[in-house]
């Protein structure tokens, strides 16, 4: 048994036989808005942050990322009551379909902002493309990366 | 899916020789009390099956179809509040059990019955007898692009009517005064004097009064929420992780199952060892016949015993089948049928051979498909709990009513003993209304006496999907000396449905377009548009090659042939000019279109594309007019339309399975790539509202992508592409690419 940080909680996993946190993280500490996708890093949709950098939960072992911090969709609302400015461009876009893939979307998006606060439209694109969605949303979620990108410089200057 | 021929009708005893049997006196308007107690909470009021009505004033619209993003909840809950004059925030929505009360008697009717062209008077005795046979048929499948079609029009909408009567009618009653004095606006009622009350003060009374069989429904211009973009209701939780899928769901002592089948569809298991039962987590290992599973207790626990186990299989006569084989047999089957005669007609008229003899000029041509796998994001899963006489089940599913059906026979227990709760789909495509991973997880979960949560690797749901067919046509056409099409003939393979999927809407006057079927190992299932998704290709890449060969524009070409139906004109002439059809464009890029009617709706395309050098193919932008009569909730149709073309274009350029020894050759994501953002097209989608009856909206930008696409191709570089997905062999034209 490891501990391993996730959203500024602790939990105790097992990660015998090289578990992949994406599994302790949906079955062990029973945080389902992770999805699993592909098991081989190529379609996204497990997308989570360790230590803020966007990382691929399906293909890293639990066991390499103890005593950091891991940040999955239920950890990135400042509280409670209020969404991401990601969460609401995403609303307001109506960007998912489906939805399944779109945890993994928003978890890349909010990496990419963090990092670049105002990114070109190449550079969402190489940001995303390791996303799938296969419902297409590719415009809305360009769109909606865009629009929480002026809202977030909006809240840095005020 | 598979269940909306005639065929199935006639051996339900609904139809006979193509007849309705009439006589069954069923009002599925009035089935409340049924229904009451299993929708129905303290307080609530159900004035019909499909709507109750809470003192708090909260209205809610049950729902008899499953969500995958297409926004159909929203849509038929907009529809219901429509005719009802609700508040539209008062508006709630749950999805209908899975029980035969809500088998979907309308979709059935759309698509057997001619929808509303049954006269009136037997509207009531029609619809008894569609629920009748679609209970028969555990009936309550979202597909075919029919909820807002057929469940919208004929469920909702007289549901949301018919509480409006029934809400003025116990308000006149209460207040002494005349049904004619009692207006609606926005959820409140009120009448000349300035009494009013809210739906929720009226409601309980509302529900005793006599239910009207024919309830009076709105013009287009009265619409007040029909037609306005309303955010959907699913949305919110899927963007903060909450939102359910079946592969989420969570219960007490539940344990987890992943399988590994034969990789050759019809193999068995040959042997197979349990060494690893009660190690590593895993409880326990079982030879299901044609796969080994594994129960642990968690999913990666399975799936290492599964990889690490010893496991062999008889593979059968099917391993020895290999794609160019299974395409070398298509195409001799076809030889064989056509020189037998032995092919059967799909649409015939006038005479096509006179015209081939005549003709100022003949063009022929090839085209060809691949088998497609769905590749839903989610992949396959359900959780079932098997309870003695009793058995629960969780799972995505497009048809639950078929779910609880298919469980019950299997484990030879009553149909109202196996309780269906469906999760949100994680992708749906067609792939969710099959129930064969349904009863692989009720064959696991029957050996334990705990809940089981049966996951597919993304392996095995690439390999053992059901597929869209390989696919063959071979087209012929006659032209006179001005190019205009004296005759068509078509000849393909496998027709499923729908069945007008191969017809054209070119005024040509000799027609002949036949099929066959050639036996297949590769499991078939419904894929996005179905028979579309392949016509769409054949028929509008070669019309485009006979416009050309007649060296005429292709738009113009298209709209000279449809010049009598006034729908593909209007979505030609504004895809024309949203496109800017004719103007210049940047060297190596080209310009196609395509169009084609499909589940009601008509749509054109336009795709502009660039080929590279090295042979790579760009679609930079998309155009995409659709005409689906009216547009209930327009922000979504267009998402769907977004969502087709996505779709669609995946299947274009990229999408391919192979046969190998029998198994699909790919296996996961590297090797069946799928469009991702840096290769999608800038969409720009137009909706013209003609007020025809409304058409689907999830299929029908599919069809069409790839003709699109590949007409831009040969626009750019003079190359005909007649084989999905699309490669262009270098050099292409010389001079063309610089």
């Amino acid at each position: 048994m490891i501990k391993l940080n996730i959203n500024d909680k602790d939990y105790e996993v097992d990660e015998s036989q090289g578990m992949p946190l994406l599994w302790a993280i949906r079955e062990q500490c029973k945080l389902t808005g992770t999805k699993f996708g592909c098991g081989i890093s190529q379609c996204g949709a497990c997308t989570v942050h360790v230590d803020g950098k966007p990382t691929r939960s399906c293909i890293t072992p639990a066991a390499t990322v103890e005593g950091k911090k891991i940040r999955t969709i239920e950890g990135i609302q400042p509280d409670g009551n209020t969404l991401h400015e990601v969460q609401k461009a995403w609303i307001e876009m109506q960007t998912p379909q489906c939805g399944y893939c779109q945890s993994g979307q928003i978890m890349s998006a909010v990496a990419l902002l963090e990092e670049n606060p105002s990114p070109s439209d190449e550079e969402i694109d190489a940001a995303m493309s390791g996303n799938i969605c296969r419902c297409g949303m590719y415009g809305r979620i360009k769109a909606a990366i865009k629009k929480a990108s002026v809202e977030i410089q909006k809240s840095s200057t005020l | 899916m598979k269940k909306w021929t005639r065929r199935a009708f006639i051996g339900a005893g609904v139809l006979a020789s193509g007849t309705l049997v009439l006589g069954i006196a069923i009002r599925p308007g009035n089935r409340s009390s049924k229904v009451a107690d299993v929708i129905a909470r303290d307080g609530e009021s159900v004035l019909n099956i499909w709507l109750k009505i809470a003192k708090d004033n909260t209205v809610t619209a049950i729902i008899p179809h499953a969500e995958m993003g297409q926004g159909v909840h929203t849509a038929l809950a907009m529809m219901l509040a429509e005719e009802l004059d609700a508040d539209w925030s008062q508006i709630r929505f749950e999805e209908a059990p899975a029980i035969k009360e809500y088998a979907n008697y309308a979709v059935a009717k759309g698509f057997l019955g001619g929808g509303p062209n049954v006269p009136k008077f037997l509207n009531e005795t029609v619809d008894g007898v569609f629920l009748t046979a679609v209970k028969s048929m555990n009936f309550q499948i979202t597909g075919g692009s029919s909820s807002v079609r057929f469940t919208g029009q004929y469920a909702m909408r007289v549901a949301g009517a018919a509480a409006r009567a029934m809400l003025v009618q116990a308000a006149a009653q209460k207040w002494g005064v005349n049904e004619e004095s009692i207006r609606i606006e926005k959820g409140i009622i009120s009448d000349s004097s300035g009494k009013s009350a809210s739906f929720g003060e009226i409601a309980p009374e509302a529900a005793k009064v006599k239910k009207p069989s024919d309830p009076r429904l709105k013009s287009e211009k009265e619409f007040k929420i029909i037609g306005t973009s309303q955010p959907r209701f699913d949305i919110p939780d899927k963007v903060t992780g909450k939102a359910m899928f079946g592969i989420d769901v969570d219960l007490p002592n539940m344990k987890y199952a992943t399988v590994a089948a034969s990789p050759v569809f019809g193999g068995r298991v040959k042997s197979m060892d349990k060494s690893m039962e009660g190690k590593n987590g895993v409880i326990k290992v079982l030879n299901l016949g044609n796969a080994a599973a594994v129960i642990a207790d968690g999913y990666w626990q399975a799936k290492m015993a599964l990889d690490s186990m010893n496991l062999d299989f008889d593979l059968g006569e099917n391993a020895k089948i290999n794609q160019d084989q299974i395409i070398a047999r298509y195409q001799r089957e076809m030889d064989e049928a056509r020189e037998k005669d032995e092919l059967d007609t799909h649409y015939e008229v006038g005479n096509v051979g006179v015209e081939f003899e005549k003709a100022a000029r003949v063009i022929e041509a090839e085209y060809q498909v691949p088998f497609l796998a769905h590749a839903t994001m989610e992949p396959m899963n359900c959780t079932v709990w098997v309870k003695g006489e009793e058995a629960e089940v969780w799972c995505g599913s497009q048809n639950p009513l078929g779910v609880a059906a298919a469980v019950a026979e299997e484990l030879d227990i009553k149909q109202e003993k196996v309780k269906v709760h469906n999760q949100l789909l994680g992708g749906g495509f067609g792939r969710r209304s099959e129930n064969d991973v349904i009863l692989q997880a009720t064959r696991i979960a029957r050996e334990v006496s705990y809940p089981v949560k049966l996951i597919w690797s993304r392996e095995e749901d690439m390999q053992h999907d059901v597929y869209r067919e390989l696919g063959i046509s071979r087209m012929k056409a006659a032209l006179d000396e001005s190019g205009n099409p004296l005759a068509y003939q078509s000849q393909f393979i496998f027709r499923h449905h729908p069945p007008e999927a191969a017809d054209i809407p070119y005024a040509v006057p000799n027609q002949q377009i036949r099929f066959s079927s050639p036996a297949s190992h590769v499991p078939w299932g419904n894929w996005r548009s179905v028979d579309h998704s392949t016509h769409g290709f054949y028929s509008e890449s070669f019309v485009d090659e006979i416009a050309h060969a007649a060296k005429q524009d292709p738009l113009s070409y298209r709209k000279t042939l449809t010049s009598d139906q006034p729908r593909f004109q209007a979505v030609l002439d504004l895809v024309k000019e949203k496109s800017n059809w004719g103007t210049e464009l940047p060297q190596n890029w080209g310009r196609g279109v395509a169009v084609h009617k499909s589940f009601g709706t008509y749509v054109a395309e336009v795709a502009e594309v660039e080929v590279d050098i090295s042979g790579g193919i760009k679609v930079h932008r998309v155009i995409c007019v659709a005409d689906p009569g009216f547009a209930i909730n327009p922000d979504s149709f267009k998402a769907q339309m977004e969502s087709g073309i996505i779709y669609g274009l995946s299947a274009a350029v990229s999408g391919e399975i192979t046969i190998r020894d029998g198994a699909v050759a790919q296996s996961n994501f590297h090797d069946y790539p799928v469009t991702r953002m840096k290769d999608s097209p800038k969409i720009e989608t137009y909706i013209i509202n003609s007020g025809n009856a409304p058409g689907g909206a999830g299929e029908p930008s599919t069809p069409i992508i790839a003709s699109a696409v590949g007409n831009a191709i040969f626009d750019a570089t003079g190359v005909r592409l007649r084989r999905l997905p699309f490669q262009i062999e270098m050099p292409v034209r010389e001079n063309t690419l610089g």
